[in-house]
């Protein structure tokens, strides 16, 4: 797995250097070949391990369309789209981003049977599909949880890290929201729904939390042991490790749930549009199937779990422009950082 | 009357011409309507649009303060969540204060801006490939010592009140062509209606008889009055001078009558005494001319008679079998001049109701014209039948020069005689009082030509009793 992963980044290195065109920068790449002329260059914030399933699925049903699949972070991403990269299709996690890219005028229209079908808060003008809802939740390692009761709210967690401060001593782990454009999402969300946030980001800091730019090495540490909780990681990871790793277990949080919905769009400079098309309402159409099992990343009906129904998934909308306002962001970093990295 | 023909195919009808005028003027009102209610949706749409836009800028400026010199601002999240009211629009904002910008948008610079705090000025411009409503409202912020103005600018694409717009502009679309149709058919039975005592009255004039000159009786609308009015006064009028024509004529005919007795019986005399033989050719010349006027005179009376019997009929009982007998006998004598005989098949009863009068005179004119146009040593036929129990069929047939086949259909018009009349005197009015008489009754005459070709047969049909 490493020695595979190892060999992709220095392939990656190796193509980079090789086109030198890349003015951003790609974390994996990797071509699956169709049997037609059609190319389809995807930009995606999602790992391929995750993705590369649902490309085959694809691809067996579309054998003619070839997909250049490209990784990157959601800044990254969107940095390249406004500045005009050339790609068919661009998947983001971090759908404040996605929302700023339309908005600006950097996505195409794109309308189908099956985006109609999608609920309305699932698109924007036709230009932003949501074709996941995935939770931000709590991880906790079985082992250095033995002997704690298990919280189901906020209030609990507070009480729970100021009662135990010897367990939870630098074993906590989130999100740098400094360098993630996910863990900025869900932190400015979760701030602006409960005053919880705060007071836990400040009891996190105080108890020297590991900040981390992914999900998913967030997630690698609860396992080793190492971090006790790791606090607003994507549940599509976490239920996915959980299904091979037993040490793990995710708090299961009864006052909200912050759910983030994944976007892809087609931007404005797409050149394959047909096969981007083709693609996207196939990704589409996976999100909206019943059953949550088929794939890693869950439907959008995933939304609608109770947890989730109180506040409903993070609105596509104009609000999501408020957090990416410079002096906001800057704001809400200030106070953050003094709340965490003390 | 020439222009209403003039016209296209509708304009000759009043009905169609109201219920085209009437479609017209609803197809205006509905298209005045739609634009209207489509003018104002949109104008609502836009207004609250702007609304919301001078809100979330309110919002924002309100939210500006200053710290140790430096304008801070903390977008507030309501500002944006509010914009989503009115559709999937994209947004774009721009906060600046004396020119240099703070945050958002650098380039959304609004044509006009607000020249004094509190105001607001809304402007729709072009930017990023759309058209934006741009809102911007200025607040006044102390930096320091030094108040600085800060005008905050929020802009919004049109789309969310182009879908408001059109949707209603379309529901007010099918409502307007619904409110047309329902006009159109409201305005074709109101039409109808008013046109019904129109219609009604044009009827109750066709219907009448052609000799029926009674005034019209009918409640009319008030704009029919004058034309009853005229038409009965026309009626009158006419009447009137039927009668008095039929009354001169009755006069003049008496009139005429009387001296004309009186020469025949004094040239009767004469005859008697002169022994010259060309002196009585003379004379009987002029008993000839006398009987011929004195017919024509009696002629004249029995049309007059029957124009005002017919009038107001009366419905006796006659027997056709004793009329028959009754006229052969007071003509005999003249077909005894010209030994013609008749054979009557006529038995008894044979009942018919109606004026013996009027009876009489048909019949006696029928056989007259018989004798007439005869030769000498012929026989004429009277038969009475029965076709059928309704009607009695009373023909008269005689052995003379008959028909002649292109004159037939017009015989029985008045003063009309045949194309083979030759020298034999004649009114032309005979077989005009008969056919009168018949239809007066409810009957019919019938002229034929015999199947051997020989004479003439006339049928007198009258309903039986």
């Amino acid at each position: 797995m490493r020695v595979t992963h190892f060999a992709r980044s220095l392939a990656t290195v190796i193509w980079l250097a090789a086109t030198g065109a890349e003015a951003f920068e790609v974390e994996d790449q990797k071509l699956y070949p169709g049997t037609g002329a059609t190319t389809i260059k995807v930009v995606s914030t999602a790992d391929l391990d995750v993705f590369e399933p649902f490309i085959l699925q694809f691809q067996a049903e579309q054998p003619a369309v070839g997909i250049d699949y490209y990784v990157a972070s959601s800044t990254e991403l969107h940095a390249a789209i406004r500045d005009g990269e050339v790609f068919d299709v661009a998947i983001s996690s971090a759908m404040d981003l996605q929302f700023q890219l339309a908005n600006d005028g950097a996505a195409q229209a794109y309308t189908s049977p099956v985006t109609d079908a999608l609920p309305a808060w699932a698109r924007w003008r036709d230009q932003v599909f949501a074709f996941t809802a995935e939770p931000a939740v709590a991880v906790i390692s079985r082992e250095r949880f033995a002997g704690l009761p298990r919280p189901t709210s906020r209030q609990e967690l507070i009480a729970l890290l100021r009662q135990n401060p010897d367990v939870f001593e630098d074993s906590i782990g989130t999100y740098d929201v400094r360098q993630s454009g996910l863990g900025y999402l869900f932190a400015t969300q979760e701030a602006r729904n409960s005053d919880t946030f705060w007071r836990l980001s400040e009891l996190m800091g105080r108890q020297g939390a590991a900040l981390y730019c992914c999900s998913a090495q967030m997630i690698d540490d609860v396992g080793s042991g190492r971090l006790a909780l790791a606090y607003n990681v994507l549940g599509s990871y976490a239920a996915e490790r959980i299904a091979r790793d037993d040490r793990l277990e995710v708090l299961e949080m009864e006052d909200y749930a912050t759910v983030m919905l994944r976007t892809a769009l087609i931007p404005a400079t797409a050149t394959q549009t047909e096969g981007a098309a083709l693609f996207l309402d196939r990704l589409l159409q996976e999100g909206l199937r019943d059953t949550p099992e088929t794939w890693v990343l869950p439907p959008l009906g995933a939304a609608d779990q109770p947890e989730a129904r109180a506040y409903g998934p993070i609105r596509l909308g104009p609000a999501l422009l408020v957090y990416l306002d410079q002096l906001n962001r800057e704001a809400f970093l200030r106070a953050w950082s003094d709340a965490m990295v003390q | 009357m020439s222009d209403a023909a003039r016209g296209p195919f509708w304009w000759r009808s009043i009905g169609q011409r109201l219920t085209v005028l009437l479609a017209a003027i609803a197809a205006v009102l509905a298209v005045l309507s739609w634009w209207m209610v489509t003018s104002f949706a949109r104008e609502a749409a836009e207004r609250t649009q702007d609304n919301v836009l001078v809100a979330s800028a309110t919002t924002i400026a309100e939210a500006l303060r200053s710290e140790q010199g430096t304008i801070l601002l903390e977008l507030p999240y309501s500002a944006f969540a509010m914009l989503n009211a009115i559709g999937e629009d994209r947004v774009f904002y721009r906060v600046a204060a004396g020119g240099e910008t703070i945050t958002g948008y650098d380039d959304l610079i609004p044509p006009t801006l607000p020249e004094r705090p509190g105001d607001v000025a809304v402007r729709t411009i072009s930017y990023r490939g759309d058209q934006v409503r741009v809102v911007s409202v200025q607040r006044t912020v102390l930096a320091g010592q030094q108040p600085v103005p800060v005008v905050v600018s929020v802009g919004q694409t049109r789309t969310g009140v182009e879908a408001i717009g059109t949707g209603l502009s379309r529901t007010a679309a099918v409502l307007s062509v619904a409110f047309f149709l329902l006009a159109v058919g409201l305005g074709a039975v109101a039409a109808n209606s008013s046109l019904r005592p129109l219609n009604a009255f044009a009827q109750a004039v066709t219907r009448r008889g052609p000799s029926d000159l009674r005034p019209l009786r009918r409640k009319v609308p008030d704009e029919l009055s004058p034309l009853l009015i005229a038409l009965n006064r026309l009626m009158e009028r006419l009447g009137q001078s039927i009668r008095r024509s039929e009354e001169f004529i009755a006069e003049a005919a008496h009139r005429v009558r009387t001296p004309l007795a009186t020469v025949r019986a004094q040239a009767e005399l004469a005859l008697h005494t002169v022994e010259k033989e060309n002196e009585k050719k003379m004379l009987r010349r002029v008993i000839r001319a006398v009987d011929e006027s004195s017919r024509s005179a009696s002629q004249l009376l029995d049309h007059a008679t029957v124009s005002f019997r017919a009038e107001a009929l009366a419905r006796d009982e006659v027997d056709l079998a004793d009329l028959v007998v009754r006229v052969a006998e007071s003509l005999s004598p003249t077909a005894e001049m010209k030994d013609i005989s008749f054979r009557l098949d006529a038995t008894a009863p044979a009942p018919v109701r109606g004026d013996l009068i009027l009876l009489e005179s048909a019949l006696r004119n029928v056989l007259d014209n018989s004798i007439k146009y005869s030769p000498g040593e012929t026989e004429v036929s009277v038969t009475l039948s029965q076709d059928d129990p309704a009607q009695w069929r009373l023909t008269v047939r005689d052995h003379g020069r008959g028909f002649s086949a292109e004159s037939l259909p017009a015989l029985t018009g008045r003063f009309t005689r045949g194309g083979n009349v030759d020298k034999i005197v004649g009114s032309g009015l005979g077989l005009t009082i008969a056919e009168d008489v018949l239809i007066a009754h409810g009957g019919r005459l019938e002229l034929a030509t015999p199947k051997d070709g020989v004479g003439a047969c006339v049928s007198l049909i009258l309903p039986a009793a």
